[in-house]
């Protein structure tokens, strides 16, 4: 094992560190990252000056002028603003300079959520709940596919967009479920995720795709900012805020699971989820990417994603494998699993399965 | 003290050298100026609405900015064919000729990032990509070493020739052991800027049609290819229309450069051929949609087609000595090859890379108006950024343009 020169799924002796985080992604021994910066505040740009006092406090200085310029120039262009106007622009001005997610503290993912829950309440006057909840120990998900039992109802797919704010407009749709021909094997080519009949059709087969959270995920390795990372329970996210919206990670997914918001989203006031996870289903803007984050709101909070409730027929399963006893591992240990392209050893959570 | 003095009057003296002209100079600036802000109005309806005004797609999500990117970093590459003989292996006859051909450099340069920034969705936030400030994912993005390298080679290829000018400006002797280093770098520079740009390419798994080792070595061939024949045109514009004097040598010599590059190039292609038509695997769709097209789809046959015939042609004429020494054949010839190469960048390596999708599926692309709006903008900026380069060096290596010399 050790030797192995590619990247290997381990689900047996998963190394336990208990590791102060940081956010510099080495263990303590060799982090020489201070670990007492939880006694202070820090956001934006701070992040990343956070080696020595004196310039960050000279640049949080200079933060907290820029903050007073821009006040000052937002009320004096304005002679009627209101409280709530202005309020609304700091918001907006902070949220412009705020830090990459995965490297703030509690305290920080607090404020950005409250922010962004008063931003909310200032637009349209409707309250949100927004979850800023990070992984659990001792949880790795899992999700596995029955072809045998998927009939193509697409239940998933619809329960998936309105569980995740998904743009209604260009009706952006996570999952894509393949209408296959018996007889031809997993045909891809030939398959139709596009179909509009009575399901199931005669002859015919269902499988479905989405983001497979793979274990080595490409679309990580190229970004070049950062904005999208591995947690530790194994999901993949994105930090819709710090995107800067190249699709570098489109280009390097090997299993479609990206999509990109080339207009400004757009969902009906009413139709808006209000359960929301900063790394899950709360709103996003144009030019940023997303994806599924196997109901992070949700699956966080001990609950299935959407599209697990809503299948009718039972063909979709989701789990800890670190669990010995989740139904995950029974279909792993006990069924005849494979995934997709699994040659160019990406390792995806995401297993299809036979009765 | 003395030298904020001259750097001032060297600006003010450029200033009025690029703002005086012949009636054509006025017209031509003009023009590329008119270019530019349709390209500016085309930039602010994509800002408003988004990418969605574009021909791009979850399918195929980069287009004709990221080709154009890709192209002109071969051409900014290529400034290097003419720093390596003039710096470094001291050949006289290129020595009129750098500076032309690191100001090509510069603003290729220049409409890389442009084209990049154009094809970003969210601008407003490029800041995350500034060392220091945001958050840079090194060394694991090719992304993000592509940004240290494009600057890097920007800085390099301003400051040299700033340094010389500098000098030649006040009548001085450019001292060769401060610039000697810096064109030493830069030789390397040139071929690292345009190997991480393939590698950009090359490393994702997810599109076969990129992952090869070729594809690397196969972009230096190029560009050294295409850019040198741009330069060749370039040149020959300048001396027609300037005092500026060009000898046929130096021409000649470059030409040479294009035709092995081109040869070489030709070469590669057939390699590549050869593995994809060979044993043609599940890996050989792209390429088989590219050269035949897919289940009726057929939008770049055009394209590829003409390219490759083009690029043939161009190399033959080239490879004749007889007709490469005729200049009227030779600019022909580089004209030729500089729009294959081009189309081959574009509609024949970025675009099928995603077709067929990571499922089999096939969408075609088609840029919008909006979108070649812009990317004429751009161009049209990096032919204005150019002109003013050019014009400004030629006044001063003439010796018109002096320190304290206003007689002109």
């Amino acid at each position: 094992m050790e030797n192995k020169k590619w990247f290997s799924l381990n689900l047996s002796n998963r190394k336990k560190q208990s590791i102060i985080s940081c956010g510099c992604e080495k263990t303590t021994e060799n982090c020489n990252h201070n670990l007492v910066k939880d006694t202070e505040q820090k956001d934006g740009f701070e992040q990343v000056f956070d080696v020595k006092m004196n310039r960050r406090t000279a640049f949080k200085k200079l933060t907290a002028s820029l903050l007073i310029g821009a006040g000052a120039v937002s009320t004096s262009c304005s002679v009627i603003t209101d409280d709530d106007t202005k309020e609304k622009a700091q918001i907006d001005w902070e949220e412009q300079f705020k830090g990459n997610y995965k490297l703030m503290t509690d305290d920080e993912k607090n404020a950005t959520v409250n922010r962004l829950v008063r931003s909310y309440e200032l637009r349209t006057g409707k309250t949100i709940s927004m979850s800023s909840k990070n992984a659990e120990e001792d949880v790795l998900f899992g999700y596995a596919f029955n072809i045998s039992k998927c009939k193509g109802y697409m239940d998933c797919v619809s329960a998936c967009v309105e569980e995740n704010n998904q743009d209604r407009n260009s009706q952006m749709q996570y999952i894509r479920i393949h209408e296959m021909e018996d007889g031809k094997g997993l045909n891809f080519a030939e398959a139709d995720d596009n179909y509009y009949h009575e399901v199931p059709a005669k002859g015919h087969f269902y499988l479905g795709t989405q983001c497979f959270h793979c274990d080595n995920p490409p679309c990580v390795e190229v970004c070049p900012v950062k904005a999208t990372w591995k947690e530790d329970d194994g999901i993949v996210v994105i930090d819709y805020d710090w995107c800067v919206g190249c699709r570098y990670c489109m280009a390097a997914c090997p299993y479609d699971g990206r999509r990109f918001n080339w207009s400004n989203p757009e969902i009906p006031e009413e139709e808006v989820n209000k359960e929301q996870h900063y790394l899950g289903n709360r709103l996003r803007k144009k030019g940023v990417m997303e994806k599924c984050t196997f109901c992070i709101q949700r699956s966080r909070k001990g609950k299935n994603p959407a599209c697990v409730d809503a299948c009718p027929t039972g063909a979709r399963i989701f789990g800890n494998l670190l669990d010995p006893n989740s139904t995950i591992r029974w279909v792993l240990e006990n069924k005849k699993v494979f995934r997709l392209k699994e040659d160019l050893g990406t390792e995806p959570k995401f297993w299809y399965f036979m009765d | 003290m003395k030298r904020f003095k001259i750097l001032k009057s060297l600006v003010i003296d450029s200033i009025r050298t690029t703002t005086h002209g012949s009636k054509k100079y006025h017209l031509w600036m003009a023009f590329l100026t008119f270019v530019m802000l349709i390209g500016m109005y085309c930039y602010s309806i994509q800002l408003k609405h988004g990418l969605s005004v574009t021909g791009m797609s979850d399918s195929v999500s980069w287009g004709l900015y990221i080709s154009n990117f890709t192209f002109l970093v071969g051409v900014a590459a290529a400034a290097v064919i003419l720093v390596m003989p003039t710096y470094i292996l001291k050949d006289i006859d290129f020595k009129q000729a750098v500076l032309i051909g690191e100001g090509i450099a510069v603003s290729a340069l220049i409409m890389c990032l442009a084209f990049v920034v154009a094809d970003m969705g969210g601008p407003s936030v490029l800041w995350h990509m500034i060392p220091g400030i945001g958050v840079f994912n090194f060394p694991n993005s090719m992304l993000a070493w592509d940004v240290i390298a494009l600057n890097g080679y920007l800085f390099i290829n301003i400051s040299i020739p700033f340094y010389i000018l500098f000098k030649l400006y006040q009548g001085k002797k450019p001292n060769p052991k401060v610039y000697i280093p810096g064109a030493l770098i830069s030789v390397f520079w040139a071929v690292g800027i345009h190997l991480v740009t393939a590698f950009l390419y090359q490393g994702l798994q997810a599109r076969p049609f990129w992952n090869n080792a070729l594809l690397g070595p196969r972009f230096l061939a190029s560009a050294f290819a295409a850019g040198p024949a741009l330069i060749i045109i370039v040149l020959a514009i300048i001396r027609t229309y300037t005092a500026f004097k060009i000898e046929d040598k130096t021409l000649k010599k470059i030409a040479l450069v294009v035709t092995v590059a081109a040869q070489i190039n030709l070469i590669m292609l057939v390699s590549e051929l050869f593995k994809e038509f060979y044993a043609p695997t599940h890996h050989s769709e792209s390429a088989y949609y590219l050269f035949f097209g897919l289940h009726g789809k057929t939008a770049l046959l055009p394209w590829i087609w003409s390219a490759i015939s083009m690029n043939v042609l161009a190399t033959i004429v080239l490879s004749i000595h007889k007709l490469r020494n005729n200049f009227k054949v030779l600019f022909f010839a580089c004209a030729l090859l500089f729009i294959a190469i081009w189309i081959e960048k574009g509609f024949g390596l970025i675009v099928p890379g995603f077709i067929p999708g990571s499922y089999g599926k096939i969408v075609e692309y088609t840029p919008t108006g909006i979108e070649i709006g812009v990317t004429l903008g751009i161009w049209a900026m990096g032919a204005f950024v150019f002109t003013i380069l050019a014009k400004t060096a030629i006044k001063i290596e003439t010796s018109e343009m002096r320190y304290k010399k206003l007689d002109y």
